[in-house]
């Protein structure tokens, strides 16, 4: 077959009303303190894995809230539980619990 | 002989100053182009950062100003001139007024929405502006859409007129972040179920307990905070709001649906204050508010002598500061009478 080199592009606009708000839904109930990050991205500055990987806590959280499944699925298990941007965490979000119970749910989806 | 100052404005400024020049022992004419003092306060049902109701402050300032000023309702000025170190003021009614000094106590307007026509006010059933949501709040009616349902979803623009180069106002108008929290959590506690978006560039909480506030909203409420300027609204079919906006913190491009679109629309200065400032020689900012002979020392006087400034007529303010601004304007205009 001839490739013209055309490739379909998947749309990159987030559906918010169409998203899978499941796993928020989880991790509300199991660690509520996510409500209130500022995504000031302290937690991704000081995050080992994001310093050898693309691992950005920040925006996978961010993801998530918007309901985009897909991406969190792929990146959560980079985080080693260190535990450090729990540390610089300046709303008191607590994030090892948070990652965990984001696995929880994810894991509950399969 | 008993000095008098001619108050323009019967708004928080208006009221506090003229308090305190009666209290210095200086008579005050304060001249009010609606019918009834109090300004904008008058359509505040509750206030930031408290949520205590706008009426406990209004029925304060009316207690602490009673009977100590002569105060003008439905004035309408026709012209201001001043002749040897004394101000003329002809009303429309043709009744003349003088003074040894001036206030400019004549606040602001809010910005027109119908000029972001991409949000679709005037256009769409379901936007609305935060004034009118507020008059909503103040009616005691319960919030529905335009087609008579509780809404469910709930969307706040903030920076609408404020920070925008494309309406030419370029300045921030400060309280309009805060207001939107506070109505966001109000909307929430009329309907728990609801679900409530703030849309942003920045979340300016500068003051103190603002950002408790936002952090409550966060907290408590549930408040969804969605960084990126709305671009666009079109309304669909059934008359809900189909919103576009980046979603900057992710980089992508969203779209969402809300029932009810709220545009927290900012400051602007009235053509009235212009046209006064403009008779008298008074400056005019680029923000097209006034402009004080100093701005960190010289806060209260003009560059012409005898007129002066207080509140929100030199841009957005709040009113802790506006009564705090309004008392400081009585002490420096004090000031100029003694040594006149």
């Amino acid at each position: 077959m001839v490739d013209f080199g055309y490739t379909a592009h998947y749309d990159r606009q987030i559906d918010f009303d169409r998203n899978d708000k499941r796993v928020l839904e989880h991790l509300k109930q199991h660690e509520p303190s996510v409500l209130t990050c500022i995504a000031c991205g302290g937690c991704t500055a000081t995050c080992t894995a994001g310093h050898f990987t693309g691992f950005n806590i920040r925006l996978v959280q961010t993801l998530l809230r918007r309901g985009e499944i897909e991406p969190v699925k792929q990146e959560i298990g980079k985080c080693m539980l260190c535990g450090k941007c729990q540390l610089v965490c300046p709303r008191g979000v607590h994030m090892r619990n948070m990652i965990l119970a984001i696995q929880t749910a994810i894991t509950k989806l399969k | 002989m008993k000095k008098t100052v001619l108050v323009i404005g019967g708004g928080i400024a208006g009221m506090t100053a003229a308090a305190r020049l009666a209290d210095l022992g200086i008579s005050t004419v304060i001249l009010e182009k609606e019918g009834e003092a109090g300004g904008h306060l008058r359509q505040w049902d509750r206030l930031f950062p408290t949520r205590r109701p706008g009426r406990d402050v209004l029925d304060y300032l009316s207690q602490d100003l009673n009977g100590k000023a002569d105060i003008r309702l439905g004035a309408m000025i026709e012209e201001i001139r001043k002749e040897t170190g004394e101000f003329i003021l002809t009303l429309q009614s043709g009744e003349t007024l003088r003074g040894d000094a001036i206030l400019f106590a004549t606040g602001f307007e809010l910005f027109d929405a119908r000029k972001k026509e991409e949000y679709g006010y005037g256009i769409y059933d379901n936007v609305i502006t935060s004034a009118e949501l507020e008059a909503v709040f103040q009616s005691g009616r319960p919030l529905m859409t335009d087609q008579g349902f509780p809404p469910k979803r709930v969307g706040f623009v903030h920076c609408v007129g404020s920070r925008d180069e494309k309406v030419g106002n370029l300045y921030c108008s400060k309280v309009c972040c805060v207001t939107g929290v506070k109505q966001a959590i109000e909307i929430r506690e009329m309907y728990p179920d609801a679900e409530v978006f703030g849309f942003y560039m920045d979340l300016r909480m500068f003051d103190r307990f603002f950002e408790e506030l936002y952090f409550e909203a966060q907290q408590k409420w549930d408040i969804k905070f969605l960084r990126g300027r709305m671009s666009e609204c079109a309304e669909n079919q059934d008359h809900t709001i189909l919103l576009k906006l980046e979603d900057t913190l992710t980089s992508r491009p969203l779209k969402m649906t809300v029932d009810l679109l709220v545009l927290l629309v900012g400051f602007v200065s009235s053509a009235e204050t212009l046209r006064l400032a403009t008779m008298l020689g008074v400056g005019i900012g680029e923000d097209r508010f006034l402009v004080p002979e100093d701005m960190h020392i010289r806060a209260h006087t003009t560059k012409v002598p005898g007129v002066f400034l207080a509140g929100a007529v030199k841009g957005p303010s709040c009113i802790p500061n506006v009564i705090a601004d309004a008392a400081a304007a009585a002490m420096r205009i004090h000031q100029y009478l003694v040594h006149s």
